[in-house]
């Protein structure tokens, strides 16, 4: 059983369909990247799977124990908090709360799991600091601690390397790689970086108006799709 | 000088003034640090303007003030959230159309019955003198809901102001803990807005946040520095007022005021001294 299986989905915003008939699969340990230019619903779709959005048509179901609320999402980052005054570990710590229900205190066992996982992320040092003081890698990785402190299985990110620098990228990417194999937790990932995504992620999914592609990295490479958004050639 | 607090304490309206209006600088203290974040702050002064409104229809039918003016602000609370989270009107036009209008209903109402007088000043600008042993009944209950909610849903109200988003993903009812900070809001604007006044009392939620993360660096302890400095600015500002026979509402507005200032500069220094 798979952890989140679409099934004739379609989903769009303001009126308009964008994304019609759309069927994949996520498996326990997947990595899946999901490509396609501005405008073609990959933000709307990754709202449907969180249920923020209601899908037109079709079902998204499911599977292997995963709940929609213990889905790890990694947003992208909002103007509210460039000058919120938090510290890392509160943000962490929030990443907990769908495990809280209605109970208003957290637990000895959710302070350990949250240094476990700053440990894990190399920013146990930082528990301390402001938020928005940090660089902007040390704020995906704060962020990213924060969705695995909600998620045993799947992570959600989305565009998480935006504005970061290549070198601060790659290593965030090496971290989500190591993530995805040593802890068996599947990754959904919207980018932008084709490159990169057909280098790491072990499924794509591509997403344009009028061809959609869902398989695997390598057979990616040499369908018609990936050539042509790989390749650089003139694709408006 | 034990003899001039003494004898400041021996006025039983002065007492009511000390006791409400702590209650209500440390509420709407703890309400403005997520209100300001979430860039909402003019929901504040838009409530306050409803307030006045209220007031005055509340006066014109001899109803008791507090029991009309409550429900109405409510409601506008729960309407101006309502209209923000609809991108299709701008949240902040609405806002302030909201508020001139049930501004403009206020005045006519009361130029039509008791005519423009002390009254009307009172409610712009606030009284000392305006609390009923009543009204202080009824507000140390409301202050009380208000402080236990607050410590209650207080790691949902910092998820749901941090980041919304990841919030609703994860399965909190973000859209109920907006809608109860807006209506806690507006019960503590009702409250406050009789000693304040209409137009001063947006100070009391906006200062003491905004003062707080001059030099906060957690979300706790910025809630933690706003409720004490809400407080103190309130009582210091009410004893210059009694002192100087100054306006309640103007002083604690100018205390608040050098609290930010010195805030600030505090933060600049410290900023300029460490890089």
């Amino acid at each position: 059983m798979a952890l989140i299986k679409c099934e004739n989905v379609s989903v769009g915003y303001e009126g308009q369909t964008v994304i019609k008939d759309l069927n994949f699969q996520i498996a326990n340990g997947d990595y899946l990247c999901i490509v396609g230019e501005n405008g073609s619903g990959k933000s709307t779709l990754v709202k449907s799977i969180l249920g923020l959005k209601a899908v037109e048509k079709g079902r998204i179901v499911f599977g292997d124990g995963l709940r929609q609320t213990e889905i790890g999402y990694l947003p992208q980052q909002t103007e509210v908090q460039k000058d919120f005054p938090a510290s890392v570990y509160e943000v962490v710590l929030s990443g907990r709360l769908n495990s809280r229900g209605l109970r208003p205190f957290y637990t000895a066992q959710d302070r350990r799991t949250v240094y476990e996982k700053m440990e894990m992320l190399g920013i146990h040092a930082l528990s301390r600091q402001c938020f928005r003081d940090l660089s902007g890698g040390q704020k995906q990785r704060v962020l990213l601690a924060r969705a695995l402190c909600a998620t045993k299985k799947l992570l959600l990110l989305d565009e998480p390397v935006t504005g970061l620098d290549p070198i601060v990228t790659g290593e965030f990417y090496q971290l989500l790689c190591k993530i995805n194999r040593e802890q068996k937790i599947a990754v959904v990932m919207v980018s932008h970086d084709v490159e990169s995504a057909v280098e790491y992620a072990s499924h794509i999914l591509h997403l344009s108006e009028d061809t959609q592609f869902f398989g695997t990295a390598a057979a990616y490479q040499k369908s018609r799709a990936g050539k042509t958004f790989l390749g650089g050639e003139a694709y408006v | 000088m034990f003899e001039t607090v003494a004898q400041m304490l021996s006025y039983p309206f002065m007492v009511r003034a000390f006791l409400v209006g702590s209650l209500v600088a440390l509420c709407s203290a703890l309400l403005g640090v997520s209100l300001v974040l979430k860039r909402y702050s003019m929901i504040g002064d838009g409530l306050s303007h409803v307030g006045f409104g209220a007031l005055a229809v509340a006066t014109a039918v001899n109803a008791a003030p507090l029991s009309v003016a409550i429900p109405i602000v409510v409601l506008a609370a729960i309407l101006l959230l309502r209209i923000r989270s609809n991108t299709r009107i701008k949240g902040d036009a609405a806002t302030a159309m909201i508020s001139t209008g049930a501004l403009a209903v206020g005045v006519m109402v009361i130029s039509m019955t008791t005519g423009m007088n002390t009254d009307v000043y009172n409610y712009m600008f606030g009284s000392i003198l305006a609390m009923s042993a009543q009204d202080v009944k009824l507000s140390l209950i409301l202050c009380a809901v208000v402080l236990i909610l607050y410590v209650f849903f207080y790691q949902k109200i910092f998820a749901v102001t941090f980041d919304e988003t990841f919030a609703l993903a994860t399965g909190v009812r973000a859209n109920l803990y907006n809608t109860m900070i807006a209506v806690l809001t507006a019960v503590t604007i009702v409250l406050g807005m009789r000693m304040m006044g209409a137009l001063l009392v947006s100070s009391l939620i906006i200062f003491p946040a905004l003062t707080s993360m001059r030099l906060c660096k957690t979300f706790k302890s910025v809630i933690i520095s706003a409720g004490v400095l809400s407080v103190i600015c309130l009582v210091v500002g009410l004893i210059l007022s009694y002192f100087c026979a100054a306006p309640a509402g103007a002083s604690v507005v100018l205390v608040n005021l050098t609290a930010f200032l010195v805030y600030s500069v505090l933060g600049i220094a410290r900023n300029a001294r460490r890089g």
